[in-house]
């Protein structure tokens, strides 16, 4: 075998941080398979080409596994002739477990499979979050796919259809979780693996779950349908453990960096160094409860925020998920049942009603929220909307009935509240 | 003889009970608090009085079997056999005795994997693949944030920023990287040259026109044969059509350059989730180690950390102080590409006369 000379590339072996360019050689020269050797050895003189020319020089193509439509990204090599080798050099999208939960035992089943058929190169992860296996010739894709999924891995998407979800750390170690993260994320998406493996909607649709309003999944910004956790009950405060964060830090800086941050002003130190908390007007944005740990913690009656319509340029520029559902209670199987039919629901009329290549965000900008609404039967919510319209040109046409239709929501929402009491 | 089809088992996204540690199974949505004993360590005790440490280590997102396997030598041998990734490509390992963290983190060292990513650090860059897999990259993301990690390592074991800092960096304006407090990103500033001789062959051309998103593009007859054509003015050089129709060529080595987007911010901790905004331009695309690059986001960096106050994110300290004042601490030119003529441009306008002497 002769080593492509690598001049460049050979420049980010340096330095401390971990480099993927060492890893790529060890499999060109540690490896014991001559397969491995051959297949990256081409690819790192692909990628110095690159480095060369400052172009990218991969293909898609048509690539998948018997029964799915997706879960593969084609690789083919447009300098082929130049580096045969890894002139196929496909990626498997593997959906990983929720949380990105893992035991050595698994990492390394899979690293054996990998080692049989790929390239043994791995990125943990992509941005949409699943494990990405790149470089399999077109056959090998299929039989690693066989092999992991006889031990349990399934694809995850690619192309127009559902994609791999996301969740966070959550309730296995995180005390700010305010939701099950990794039963919402199956539950959700396994409710769609249909759409997810046979590619068949206008556009993509991501799922991703975090366990509070801190969003460690990039819920809001990177995904169609984000599930926040939150509660609605008063937050918990321990008044000895906040004299405790007085007396180690000082009033001062309490003031400062805690109560003056609060974005609602809900937050007042007590003459006694108690804290008081304005608990109607907190937005449950978590900075107090992030710098004082110890002291302060989301209430007992917890649930979920959802947001629709988040994503990325592509193309009308960033959009940000908006509410829909304020609050939902996610208790009983009842109400998980719930979150399901209104996934179901978001999802069928986006089906039916976007644009092709139209993300939800954008056919809601498109056809406006309030239709959106409407066509998936959610009631609308003040806290939908950072303040009414400014734009006086409105048609008010159904009035005084729209107002009746609060009034009596109004007043069954009160019952409800009197008869829990 | 051919493989006979063996049909999939959709058993999509698995249960995670065999791979939480069994002290996060016992105590599952049951934690109490955490602190962090010293950077790139997590300390979490749950209402149980149960404990367990956590040790963040960096990786190189993409990585060998080799790798794996050895990482996975040090967590049986030093901690317990479960291990976990952050949407940051951090790998963290879980211990429940306080002894087994620092021969963990002497082994990891040891590997060549630094501990840090937690707290007020700069945690490790999210970004996309690159030269090394994508098929529309206008640079190598993997390259540039190796070379700027090598340079900005110290922010990532250390807990010295105001607030924590998330990096991104994306191979084309798409940005599958993501929002960031820094956004290191390519800038085509050029619209696609056009292979004519290729277009009518193997592009689905009222696809590629519903694609673009500001309407510049529109079927042609060239030489004779059908094509497309750009409207060069009206072109934002997004690369949209490229996907679709890969004779229109958006990537151009010799003109698209780096642009550096500032402030975006996913939580909703004080302030509400924000997009992050165009601070420089025009930075030279140039491999293998792009020190253009890494000089500006350690500017940025700079400035942020001698003045920022205790948690506030890098958005939320251009804010307070201002975007002039922002720019003359960084000392970066302000310029009229600065300013948003996409849809929806004018909300970005100062409507006030407040403004900073």
């Amino acid at each position: 075998m002769k080593i492509h000379d690598t001049p460049m590339i050979d420049q980010l072996e340096e330095g401390e941080w971990p480099s993927f360019v060492k890893g790529i050689k060890r499999l060109r020269d540690r490896h014991l398979d001559k397969r491995i050797n051959e297949m990256t050895n081409d690819l790192l003189g692909q990628l110095e080409h690159s480095y060369e020319t400052r172009k990218g020089y991969w293909k898609g193509g048509t690539v998948s596994v018997y029964g799915y439509g997706g879960g593969i990204i084609p690789r083919f090599s447009e300098v082929g002739d130049l580096y045969p080798k890894s002139k196929e050099f496909h990626t498997l999208r593997v959906q990983p477990p929720a949380g990105n939960y893992y035991t050595t035992e698994i990492l390394l089943k899979l690293a054996d499979s990998w080692e049989k058929y790929g390239s043994g190169l791995v990125t943990f992860h992509g941005q949409t979050g699943n494990i990405m296996f790149i470089g399999a010739t077109t056959e090998n894709t299929q039989r690693f796919f066989n092999e992991i999924n006889e031990y349990g891995f399934d694809l995850g998407g690619a192309g127009p259809c559902m994609r791999t979800a996301q969740s966070c750390v959550g309730s296995g170690r995180c005390e700010q979780s305010c939701a099950n993260e990794h039963k919402i994320h199956r539950l959700l998406i396994n409710d769609f693996i249909d759409e997810m493996h046979r590619p068949a909607l206008p556009y993509k649709f991501k799922f991703k779950v975090s366990g509070c309003p801190n969003d460690c999944v990039n819920a809001i910004e990177r995904s169609d349908f984000a599930v926040i956790g939150t509660w609605r009950d008063d937050m918990k405060v321990d008044q000895l453990e906040v004299k405790n964060y007085v007396a180690k830090k000082g009033r001062k800086y309490l003031n400062d960096h805690v109560v003056s941050r609060c974005p609602t002003h809900a937050l007042s130190l007590n003459e006694n160094d108690t804290l008081e908390v304005d608990n109607k007007n907190c937005v449950r944005c978590m900075h107090c409860l992030n710098v004082m740990p110890k002291a302060l913690s989301p209430g007992d009656d917890k649930g979920v925020t959802i947001l629709i319509g988040g994503k990325r340029t592509l193309k009308i520029g960033d959009l940000f998920g908006s509410v829909v559902v304020p609050f939902m209670k996610l208790e009983t199987e009842e109400d998980y049942r719930k979150l399901q039919e209104l996934a179901e629901e978001t999802v069928d009329f986006f089906a039916e009603n976007a644009l092709e290549h139209e993300r939800v965000g954008e056919m809601i900008e498109r056809i406006g929220l309030v239709n959106f609404l409407e066509g998936i039967g959610l009631e609308i919510d003040p806290n939908m909307v950072v303040h009414p319209r400014e734009n006086s040109y409105v048609r008010t046409d159904h009035w005084d009935e729209e107002a009746k239709k609060w009034q009596e929501r109004k007043t069954k929402m009160e019952k409800t509240v009197i008869d829990a009491a | 003889m051919a493989e006979a089809p063996r049909m999939p088992d959709e058993m999509g996204v698995r249960d995670i009970q065999e791979f939480l540690h069994p002290v996060m199974k016992k105590n599952y949505g049951n934690w109490k608090y955490h602190d962090r004993p010293r950077p790139g360590v997590l300390h979490h005790v749950a209402h149980s009085g149960d404990e367990i440490w956590t040790v963040r280590a960096a990786t190189s997102r993409q990585m060998d079997i080799h790798q794996i396997r050895e990482l996975m030598d040090i967590a049986d041998d030093f901690a317990e056999g479960y291990v976990r990734f952050t949407i940051r490509s951090n790998m963290e390992f879980m211990v429940s005795e306080e002894s087994k963290v620092q021969p963990l983190i002497d082994a990891l060292t040891a590997h060549g994997n630094p501990i840090g990513g937690t707290g007020n650090s700069v945690s490790t860059v999210s970004h996309t693949q690159g030269w090394l897999h994508c098929d529309i990259p206008g640079t190598d993301a993997s390259g540039a944030v190796k070379a700027l990690m090598d340079e900005i390592i110290d922010e990532f074991t250390h807990e010295e920023m105001p607030n924590r800092v998330r990096l991104t960096s994306s191979c084309c304006q798409i940005n599958c990287g993501g929002q960031g407090d820094i956004a290191i990103n390519i800038q085509h500033t050029k619209p696609p040259k056009i292979d004519h001789s290729q277009v009518g062959n193997v592009c689905e051309r009222p696809t590629v026109v519903a694609r673009c998103p500001v309407a510049a593009i529109r079927p042609a007859m060239v030489n004779g044969k059908p094509s497309l054509e750009v409207d060069e003015k009206k072109c934002i050089c997004c690369g949209a059509c490229f996907p679709p129709c890969p004779p229109m060529q958006i990537n151009d080595p010799e003109h698209s350059n780096f642009a550096v987007w500032v402030g975006g911010k996913h939580s909703n901790a004080r302030s509400k989730p924000t997009f992050h905004k165009l601070v420089a331009s025009g930075i030279p695309n140039n491999p293998p180690r792009w020190p253009e690059v890494s000089k500006i986001v350690k500017q940025i960096l700079a400035a942020y950390k001698a003045d920022a106050k205790d948690y506030e994110r890098m958005g939320e300290w251009a804010e307070r102080i201002g975007w002039p004042s922002f720019f003359e601490k960084t000392g970066l030119p302000f310029t009229k590409y600065h300013i948003d003529n996409w849809r929806g441009g004018r909300a970005n306008l100062n409507a006030s006369a407040h403004i900073r002497f």
